[in-house]
């Protein structure tokens, strides 16, 4: 072999050594091991996934605002709240805070500088998230871009604005305490319980809040109108409103996840949630949490209750069926029984028959489109009507949809469709 | 295309329009035809409007203007509280999807409203629209909106089977700072520049116009645009 030859043969073995390793280095080609996250990376991630769980987002932006800065208005019966700047601005937002003050708030509601926070802020239900979730939430916050945007004072009528008041409202309805595992239950309950009463912050529309923005823990999820929103949130403890006890675990993953299931689609303050939070969590957390509602209710006492269809007057009856038959029966179906899980069934739903018809008539009135969620990106909606029936004829396809194929409902009137129809703008 | 427009034709002269464009009613679950049945009550089926009310045509409309709306009503920077609500929580994507459906309809266009608008008023709204006005700096509509009133691609609308009710509110709402479009916003710098009276006379006047054949918006960059127009870019 002449020493070309050899030269040769070493530099093409050198160069398909130098290709082999090029090969080995491009992006993508690393070995696995050294794309691992660091710790950091992780606890960044995990913290904007329980900030999703907690739907931080939803309150701390302003419509058309840059995330987490905050300017939000908040109506309330007691004037407006305005939510404060929670990027890690170092001037107006929270870039000067620390993990132990971050916990603190949480769990107790009190702020950086020692003021007592509104209960605005679910602190009564962040108490029960733990300090390592506490950490990682925190670890997030610091890590979105810093918008600079002064917060605005809150606008607050006297009483209301001297925030002495809150030691009472504290000591009347808040208790301090990360969540406790129940051991009797699987570690699947424990889990959903965690979610559902700590980040979810599912009481806070869930249990009736009262004329001091108090809600009981002896009425835990038993559901109230919705202050300032005009909504009625369901209770989820009744198997009459939204209690989940007679469904699927199926089902209730899909109404909290995708936003429609077989049973029902969620509308109003509900489609929010999803579509800012619920949306994005795991298959196993939605699960879990699934879990833990279906275990919820306490069963209904007294006997079924029969059809109240017999007490509406007959003219009442056919002006209802008629519109459902030109208006909604092509989706809903002349049975209502719907499209599940495109078209919601109204027959045995229990969004339809519980004790307020304030939805209802809403949604009548408003129309709607379920939340466009991963699982369902091109949700079929519902047009308003409010613009081609009167009160009367929305009172009567209302009462219609309550009462007919054996639903439970009662009957509503007019002047409740009048009521609702004079709260929505234009 | 000769099809198209065939059906195009046939349907603006074909006059009657449906008896109840306005009540839902689809073929497939599973089609946007379907999916918008969300906005018929108000819209119309194909997106041509209803006898109900100011709500505007939609159909053949750019795509771009529609979605830019969409956005904006979900956004809250156009504000109509039902609309506001409805796209509430729907993704981009989506919003893209309903805009390019009823960008693609032509149904036909609903008899003009009958006016009681004097001649004046008339040839007011006839010179703003046709030549505006260089005496107050205001261009002439069909300089964006298109010499058949049908708007431009991507992002002006057509102003054509539109009511007049509907577009007194709109130049209002643009004048005293309620709506908005892209920056730099051009109707805000038209809008400005015409009184009340203005207002109504070229509403009256654009109200009463007969929609060309073809319908279509124009393809950009054809023409240049006498002010620059955020929504163009």
């Amino acid at each position: 072999m002449g020493i070309a030859t050899r030269i040769a043969i070493v530099a093409v073995i050198a160069i398909l050594i130098a290709a082999g390793v090029m090969m080995a280095m491009r992006p993508g080609m690393m070995p696995r091991a050294l794309t691992v996250p660091n710790p950091t990376t992780q606890t960044i991630n995990r913290g904007e996934y329980l900030a999703r769980a907690g739907d931080c987002v939803a309150c701390h932006t302003a419509p058309d605002g840059k995330d987490f800065a905050g300017g939000r208005p908040m109506p309330t019966p007691f004037g407006n709240l305005y939510v404060p700047n929670i990027t890690p601005d170092e001037e107006t937002g929270m870039g000067r805070w620390t993990a132990d003050e971050f916990y603190r708030m949480m769990h107790t509601g009190i702020s950086r500088d020692g003021t007592l926070l509104y209960p605005a802020m679910p602190f009564a239900s962040y108490t029960k998230v733990t300090r390592e979730d506490s950490d990682a939430i925190y670890a997030y916050l610091m890590s979105v871009p810093p918008v600079r945007q002064k917060n605005r004072p809150h606008e607050l009528r006297f009483p209301y604005n001297k925030r002495d008041l809150l030691i009472g409202w504290r000591a009347l309805y808040f208790k301090e305490g990360e969540y406790v595992p129940d051991p009797i239950q699987s570690a699947e309950w424990n889990r959903g319980a965690y979610l559902v009463q700590g980040l979810g912050h599912c009481a806070m529309c869930h249990t009736a809040i009262n004329a001091l923005g108090g809600s009981r823990e002896s009425q835990a999820f038993e559901g109230g109108m919705i202050p300032n929103q005009n909504w009625y949130a369901p209770s989820l403890t009744s198997n009459r409103e939204a209690g989940l006890g007679e469904w699927s675990i199926k089902d209730i993953s899909d109404i909290l996840q995708v936003g429609v299931s077989n049973r029902g689609a969620v509308y109003g303050p509900m489609a929010e949630v999803v579509y800012n939070s619920l949306q994005y969590l795991s298959d196993s957390d939605v699960a879990a949490m699934a879990v833990y509602l279906k275990a919820l209710p306490v069963g209904d006492a007294g006997p079924a209750i029969p059809s109240s269809a017999r007490l509406v007057a007959p003219n009442v009856m056919e002006t209802g069926r008629k519109i459902y038959e030109k208006q909604c029966a092509v989706c809903h179906g002349a049975e209502g029984l719907g499209r599940p899980p495109v078209y919601p069934p109204l027959a045995n739903n229990q969004s339809i028959t519980m004790l307020s018809p304030v939805n209802s008539i809403r949604t009548v009135l408003n129309g709607g489109y379920p939340p466009g969620t991963k699982k369902n990106m091109r949700p079929h909606g519902m047009p308003p009507f409010s613009h081609i029936l009167n009160d009367d004829e929305v009172s009567a396809v209302v009462t219609y949809i309550r009462v007919a194929w054996n639903n439970t409902g009662t009957p509503v009137t007019p002047a409740q469709a009048n009521e609702l129809r004079k709260l929505l703008p234009e | 295309m000769k099809g198209a427009l065939f059906v195009a034709v046939c349907s603006v002269f074909s006059g009657a329009v449906a008896q109840d464009e306005s009540v839902p009613s689809f073929k497939t679950l599973d089609s946007m035809e379907a999916r918008v049945q969300g906005c018929v009550t108000c819209h119309g089926q194909s997106g041509q409007g209803t006898k109900n009310g100011y709500f505007p045509r939609i159909a053949g409309k750019p795509s771009g203007y529609l979605y830019n709306q969409l956005i904006a009503f979900r956004e809250g920077t156009r504000r109509y509280a039902p609309m506001n609500y409805l796209v509430a929580y729907l993704p981009d994507t989506y919003l893209r999807e309903i805009a390019e459906h009823f960008a693609k309809q032509r149904p036909a266009f609903a008899a003009n409203e009958s006016s009681a608008a004097d001649a004046a008023t008339l040839s007011r709204g006839e010179t703003i629209a046709r030549r505006g006005d260089a005496g107050i700096g205001l261009p002439p509509c069909m300089s964006c909106h298109g010499t058949g009133l049908t708007g431009m691609e991507p992002g002006i609308p057509g102003l054509v089977g539109l009511r007049s009710s509907y577009i007194v509110a709109q130049l209002t709402r643009w004048r005293v700072g309620e709506r908005h479009a892209a920056e730099p916003d051009c109707m805000k710098r038209v809008a400005t520049r015409l009184s009340e009276t203005d207002v109504a006379a070229v509403a009256l006047w654009l109200a009463q116009q007969t929609p060309p054949k073809d319908a279509s918006p124009e393809s950009s960059n054809v023409v240049r645009m006498p002010l620059a127009c955020g929504s163009q870019r």
